[in-house]
């Protein structure tokens, strides 16, 4: 048992620091990006704190979770993918295609309770992006076919399919906006707060997050997938099988990122219009990155790039600094939290050398 | 014993710390190194010396202490550096990439690859000059993941010698090698220091110190022990430096514990493509409480064979059967939880999830069992309380269960797979090259576990390309010869030279005519 408070020790220890590092990486990301808006000559405090607000204030707070909740899951989506070795650039398609599948249950199936037809759109939403992540795996097992290829290539297939459907087939009133009908009342989630967007879908994406934790580090399937992403060899020794689980994984990934969509659909737009997705499958790859395929790491990352984004639309309005200066600060940040990761190796080799002083 | 610090030092380690976290892998070592002689290092698994020689190429950096080249204290910050000043380093684990041609390998990192265009042509002209000046026959073309292990090790050494290296340092280069390739590098280390050069040699093998090295420092406990003249030692004082005790190189053996034939490999054949076989028509059995042994050179189709019984590939014809099962046909996962146990050849690239911790590691082949989680999910309670238990029974040397394999020494990592394959208490132990990169002490007991699998009843088969080893543990002897069985023998009414040629393709039969 002794060796159980060392480890929560040093675990409690290293996130610490880490979470210091990552703080002071946002902090210098928001400097430069400050220092951007000088050269445009806006105020930047003005900016700044127009961002802030927009973020975090009274009343926009909500409208962060809002934008959080999408990058939660397709932050999953990419993390778990990772996890079994293999990178998922597809998670806009199967948002696309996982409201797909959420509207025309949700529009065009009438008659049902809320109660039954809520949770169907969402397995609708689920099978709809499973599938078309699983079209990716399927590929990888019998043709040995990239799926970085093959899932970027998807984005642009269901993209497309999205901007032919809405235009023609599934258009809500021929020759006016091209969007598809709204999705009908009872396959709508309720709003949390009066006067906000924010609805149930948040804490079904955070449910997500669980679902996920359990899954990669308790489940004996996670195990397994973990094996397999980290050395496929061993997993063939031990009688893992592979194929089932990259099959498997697609599956639930792309489930995930078209819940984001069907979420998407059924808490905030009500209905699909053209490029509805708008770049949240990409943040995803982000999102991950920054919590390091972690449960708690994505969700920090969430919310800080929902909080970018709910703040960089008040900054917009509010100081007159376009929004893609917040794209700018988003990079930045991901620079920084990769680099700092040098800066914790530096700092963690100075750590050793007082240790190795007091043992000698 | 102990001798004077004298002329013509080349290299000086001065009171090297290294810290890792959790373990003080170097403490206080000093090591004088002359100009032109074999300096072998000795230790335990664990003992630091991989950590030592890393520090001294440049791969990592020591917490305190001085690298003094030629009387100049020097500081560095990669391989580069150190390679610089002529210090190339052969890895334990090799670092070559396997779909680069060797050219394109020795090029990786050298200082003269060009910028913009690689200057290949000239860079195979010299390597087939370095390679017939050393004796080292290597085709500068041919693809590193075509190339047998031993051929791999040569591209290493040209690799450093290429890019300059006056001091060589072999990290156990001879514990995947076969008799005679060990031979062949002897052959070239001696050539290598009539030439100049000073070679630091590690390996676990007490009488090929013996046999190539002049001065050898002993590490114990990551502490220098003392440095110690070769010729003035005997292999037990060696043994006994580095363990602190006295070391049995012999096993007890009981007799007559055979039992039924638990597997019986009936004309198995792998075919390659339609005209060529990797294995053709292998016959025997392995008896419960028998060890059976096959020797032969690396390559001879001793993975093939392993691979066919473990179910990692189907044979193409013939049959392996195992309590009513054949093994040639069936799943990884329907073999391994019928009773089967494998420690692969390549605890890298099969053994262990170098990225995980020792606890997932352990669990490996069992994780799906009631004992470690009812239901879907892992019951870390049970995992925790089995990886602990095994981490003290086989004497694991890890700062806690939690750390990664990756950052286990070499023998260590081998003992986690060991652990975990025997602790399951196999019927039919497959096991490939068990000891490799052991220290005498843990050779010692692997060994003795091993027999124990087979006094208490299970078949096990060894696969070793050491002949000692195979011809000390088995009970009898196949020799595998380019896929084919050459014979079987009685270690006891056998010679090495009957095995030898065996070895080099002659039958059992064409011998004893
Ligand atoms: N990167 C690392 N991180 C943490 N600990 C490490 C790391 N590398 C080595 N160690 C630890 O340092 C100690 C010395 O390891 P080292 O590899 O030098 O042993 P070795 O003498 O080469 O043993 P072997 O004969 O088994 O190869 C071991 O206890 C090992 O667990
Ligand atoms: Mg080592």
């Amino acid at each position: 048992m002794k060796i159980d408070k060392v480890k929560l020790k040093s675990t409690a220890n290293r996130s610490l620091t880490s979470v210091g590092v990552s703080v002071a990486a946002v902090v210098i990301a928001l400097v430069i990006g400050m220092l951007l808006v000088v050269a445009m000559q806006k105020n930047p405090m003005k900016a700044f704190t127009s961002m802030v607000n927009g973020a975090f204030g009274p009343g926009y707070f909500t409208e962060t979770l809002v934008k959080m909740t999408p990058l939660l899951l397709t932050g999953i989506s990419f993390a778990l993918c990772n996890r079994c070795g293999l990178t998922n650039l597809g998670m806009e398609g199967q948002m696309y295609i996982g409201a797909l599948f959420a509207t025309l249950v949700g529009a065009y199936v009438t008659g049902l309770p809320w109660y039954i037809h809520v949770p169907l759109c969402l397995i609708a939403g689920f099978i709809g992006g499973g599938l078309w992540c699983l079209i990716t795996g399927l590929l990888k097992v019998f043709c040995g076919a990239s799926e970085i290829i093959t899932t970027v290539m998807l984005n642009m297939i269901a993209q497309f399919l999205i901007e032919y459907l809405i235009n023609g087939p599934m258009i809500a009133t021929p020759g006016g906006n091209p969007q598809t009908k709204n999705v009908l009342a009872s396959a709508r989630l309720g709003t949390l707060i009066k006067g906000s967007r924010l609805n149930w879908g948040y804490f079904i994406a955070l449910g997500c997050i669980v679902l996920f934790w359990l899954f990669i580090s308790r489940s004996k399937k996670g195990y397994e997938v973990r094996v397999s992403g980290m050395n496929p060899t061993a997993a063939l020794y031990s009688g893992i099988n592979i194929k089932k689980n990259i099959l498997l994984v697609t599956f639930l990934a792309g489930g995930a990122a078209g819940l984001a969509g069907c979420i998407e659909i059924m808490g905030v737009q009500k209905c699909i219009q053209s490029a509805f997705a708008s770049g949240y499958g990409f943040d995803g790859i982000a999102v991950s990155l920054i919590g390091q395929n972690s449960p708690v790491g994505i969700v920090f990352g969430a919310l800080l790039f929902g909080a970018f984004r709910a703040g960089g639309n008040n900054m917009m309005r509010k100081a007159q600094v376009p929004d893609s200066i917040v794209n700018v600060i988003q990079a930045l940040v991901i620079i920084m939290v990769i680099g700092s990761q040098m800066v914790l190796e530096i700092m963690n080799e100075q750590k050793l050398r007082k240790q190795a002083r007091k043992e000698a | 014993m102990e001798t004077k610090q004298n002329e013509n030092i080349i290299l000086e380690m001065r009171h090297i710390y290294k810290q890792f976290p959790g373990v003080l892998a170097n403490a206080d070592i000093c090591l004088n190194v002359r100009a032109g002689e074999v300096h072998a290092l000795l230790g335990e698994n664990g003992a630091g010396k991989s950590t030592l020689m890393n520090q001294l190429c440049g791969l990592i950096k020591p917490t305190s202490g001085d690298i003094v080249i030629e009387g100049k204290v020097v500081h560095f910050n990669s391989a580069r550096d150190a390679m610089a000043i002529g210090i190339g380093m052969v890895h334990q684990h090799f670092m070559l990439v396997p779909t680069m041609t060797v050219t394109e390998n020795c090029l990786i990192g050298a200082t003269d690859a060009g910028y913009l265009k690689l200057n290949y042509k000239q860079a195979a002209k010299r390597i087939s000059e370095l390679a017939e000046k050393y004796n080292l026959e290597i085709d500068p073309e041919a693809k590193v993941g075509d190339l047998a292990v031993g051929q791999r090790q040569r591209v290493e050494i040209i690799k450093a010698l290429y890019r300059g290296a006056k001091i060589l340092i072999l990290d156990e280069p001879t514990s995947v090698l076969t008799p005679q390739e060990t031979g062949e590098l002897f052959n070239m280390i001696r050539s290598l220091t009539e030439k100049g050069f000073t070679v630091l040699f590690i390996s676990h093998k007490l009488n090929e110190i013996k046999e190539i090295c002049d001065r050898v420092t002993v590490l114990r406990l990551g502490r220098t022990e003392g440095t110690y003249n070769v010729a003035e030692c005997t292999v037990n004082d060696l043994a006994r430096l580095m363990v602190g005790r006295d070391v049995s190189f012999s096993i007890e053996r009981k007799e007559g514990t055979e039992g039924e034939a638990m597997v019986q490999v009936r004309n198995l054949t792998l075919a390659r493509d339609a005209h060529t076989n990797l294995l053709t028509d292998i016959s025997f059995d392995v008896h419960a409480g028998e060890v059976f042994g096959i020797a032969g050179v690396d390559g001879n189709g001793q993975n093939e064979l392993v691979e066919c019984l473990t179910g990692a590939k189907h044979a193409t014809s013939g049959t392996a059967m195992y309590e009513g099962k054949d093994l040639g046909k069936e799943s990884t996962r329907q073999i391994m939880s019928s009773g089967v146990s494998h420690i692969p050849a390549d605890r890298h690239k099969a053994g262990l999830i170098l990225g995980m911790h020792l606890t997932e590691n352990l669990i490996l082949q069992d994780y799906y069992t009631p004992k470690f989680g009812k239901g879907a999910l892992l019951d870390n309670r049970a995992i925790d309380t089995y990886a602990s238990e095994l981490i003290e029974r086989f004497a694991i040397k890890t700062p806690s269960r939690y750390e990664y394999a990756g950052s286990l020494s070499g023998g260590n990592q081998q003992k986690v797979i060991v652990a975990r394959e025997l602790s399951r208490n196999p019927k039919f132990l497959i096991a490939m090259h068990p000891t490799r990169g052991l220290d005498v002490g843990a050779i010692e007991y692997i060994h003795g576990q091993i027999m124990k699998q087979r006094d208490d009843g299970a078949a096990v088969l060894l696969v070793s390309t050491e002949l000692e080893e195979v011809m000390k543990l088995s009970d009898r002897i196949g020799v595998l010869f380019e896929g084919k069985l050459m014979g079987i023998v009685n270690p006891s009414e056998t010679t090495v030279e009957e095995i030898g040629l065996m070895m080099g393709g002659t039958r059992l039969e064409d011998i004893r005519k």
